[in-house]
């Protein structure tokens, strides 16, 4: 099979989003493909849609119109776990579930989407190393991390489980140059590890940044996607 | 004492001795400049008019010694409590108060019917003189666990928003999301009666029972009713806690495994 015969991974047609309680427009009609070995980066202006884009691409909130496909097929309810587990969302400040780096490492495998799966240190600490992490990163307490530690942390929690679809809401945000660098090395060599079976979506702001992650940009303006110069993508139906 | 005992004829000197020690609490509020003088005669004045009303309307219930009467009775009263319960969250949602008036009835009607059908054999049914008071002790100490239940849940679900969410990003159910602060919720409701179960008899003599002694009768009596009364009140806050909490997973969680945060807004 060629791969214009595969589906591809995440697939959003027309999706919209409205706010639940004012019911005003918080994403235009948006469509996006995203097939494996693809790279794409979001940016554009604070409150635009950067962020509701993302959550909906992990179905977290309720799409008000349009669909979103999953390798072609859309997704029940009874299986939007499983496929959160294969399409990881992470925010911006991930949150830390308690105990120690190693705790909040070993939480998920609790879940029952993860029964049969074992928490592996050795997995965990190659993913730390490619972070540039210590092995007794793993010892540290959680409410001890810093912005950046946090955020390795919430990318190994993520990243053990090999998730196809990786989905970064402004990783690297607030973070000092050094982590910045440390999570663009982790994410870059576990996709470029696994070329075209992964996808990953970045929101950033720096455009040093998207060049150096991203195989394809668009900016989210208004509530509305659109491509790296600004242009409407998808005409707001009338 | 030998059935009847003095106390029956409390007289009304007696009440006005008694009433007028509230002037201690004043003089306090006084001395420490607390301010509280007005709230502290407001709630005086509620003491008195409120226990009076009762006592007549109880009076009159006894009297007329009809179903439909007690019933209406026992229907306002789990009103006034599930609605008590749904109104201290600081964080609501738009059918809170439902949920809280649900959780309130069901749990305290269902112990009360096996407390007096089941366990105390009640006949009629509705003998207003067991009836009205066993259910009102339910009712009181169900609402508090609702009450701290409901306050719990939603301040939880407020506050881990962020670890809600990133359990369910990571591919949680929404019930694997919900249950932490579940059990902090349930935890917080079943407190008091445990407590409560805890120091019974050594620390506080409960208000039936004491009601009961004073009144003329065998503590070992007394103190077989006040046994049964505890279990029935813990056995109903706690189910009242449990059904609340769930309830309020119901309104806030979807079948598409999202938290719909949205729907919790502050007072």
């Amino acid at each position: 099979m060629t791969p214009a015969d595969t589906p591809p991974l995440l697939r959003a047609e027309r999706i919209e989003r409205r706010d639940p309680v004012a019911g005003s427009v918080l994403l235009h009609p948006a469509s996006l493909e995203l097939r494996g070995g693809e790279h794409v980066v979001l940016s554009g202006p604070s409150g635009a849609g950067k962020s509701v884009l993302m959550r909906s691409l992990a179905l977290l909130d309720p799409l008000s119109g349009g669909a979103l496909l999953f390798r072609g097929r859309p997704v029940p309810a009874c299986d939007i776990p499983l496929f959160r587990s294969r399409v990881a969302y992470l925010r911006q400040r991930p949150a830390l579930l308690g105990g120690t780096v190693e705790d909040n490492l070993r939480l998920p495998f609790e879940l029952k989407i993860n029964a049969g799966r074992i928490y592996m240190r050795e997995r965990a600490l190659e993913l730390l190393e490619a972070a540039g992490k210590p092995p007794n990163f793993l010892a540290k307490e959680g409410r001890d991390l810093s912005g950046g530690e946090a955020q390795v942390m919430g990318l190994v929690r993520a990243l053990q489980f090999d998730p196809e679809v990786l989905l970064l809401d402004e990783p690297t945000a607030a973070l000092d140059p050094e982590s910045t660098a440390q999570v663009e090395t982790l994410v870059l060599g576990w996709a470029h590890a696994r070329s075209t079976e992964v996808a990953t979506v970045w929101i950033s702001h720096d455009p040093a940044q998207g060049a150096r992650v991203g195989t394809r940009h668009y900016r989210v303006i208004a509530g509305r996607l659109c491509s790296a110069d600004g242009v409407v993508i998808e005409a707001v139906a009338a | 004492m030998s059935g009847g005992g003095f106390l029956q004829d409390l007289s009304w000197p007696a009440l006005a001795i008694s009433a007028a020690l509230i002037l201690i609490n004043g003089a306090i509020s006084l001395a420490l400049r607390l301010k509280l003088e007005k709230k502290l005669a407001i709630a005086a004045l509620r003491t008195v008019v409120q226990l009076l009303a009762v006592g007549y309307v109880l009076g009159w219930v006894f009297a007329v010694d009809r179903w439909y009467v007690v019933l209406a009775m026992m229907v306002l009263m789990t009103l006034v409590a599930g609605r008590a319960a749904g109104e201290r969250s600081r964080w609501t949602y738009k059918q809170m108060g439902a949920d809280s008036i649900v959780s309130v009835w069901g749990s305290s009607w269902l112990v009360a019917a096996i407390g007096l059908f089941v366990v105390l054999r009640v006949r009629p049914w509705y003998e207003p003189q067991y009836v009205i008071p066993i259910l009102g002790m339910i009712l009181g100490n169900t609402l508090t666990g609702v009450a701290l239940g409901m306050e719990r849940i939603t301040g939880e679900l407020q506050s881990r928003r962020d670890q809600i969410e990133t359990l369910l990003a990571m591919g949680a159910t929404r019930w694997e999301a919900f249950r932490p602060a579940a059990q902090s919720a349930v935890r917080a409701g079943m407190t008091p009666v445990i407590n409560a179960m805890s120091v019974v008899g050594i620390v506080s003599l409960p208000g039936m029972m004491t009601g009961q002694v004073l009144a003329g009768q065998a503590p070992e009596a007394a103190i077989r009713y006040q046994i049964v009364i505890m279990f029935l009140i813990s056995a109903a806050s706690g189910l009242g806690t449990v059904s609340v909490v769930l309830l309020v997973y119901k309104r806030l969680f979807s079948a598409e495994h999202r938290f719909l945060y949205w729907r919790l807004t502050e007072t």
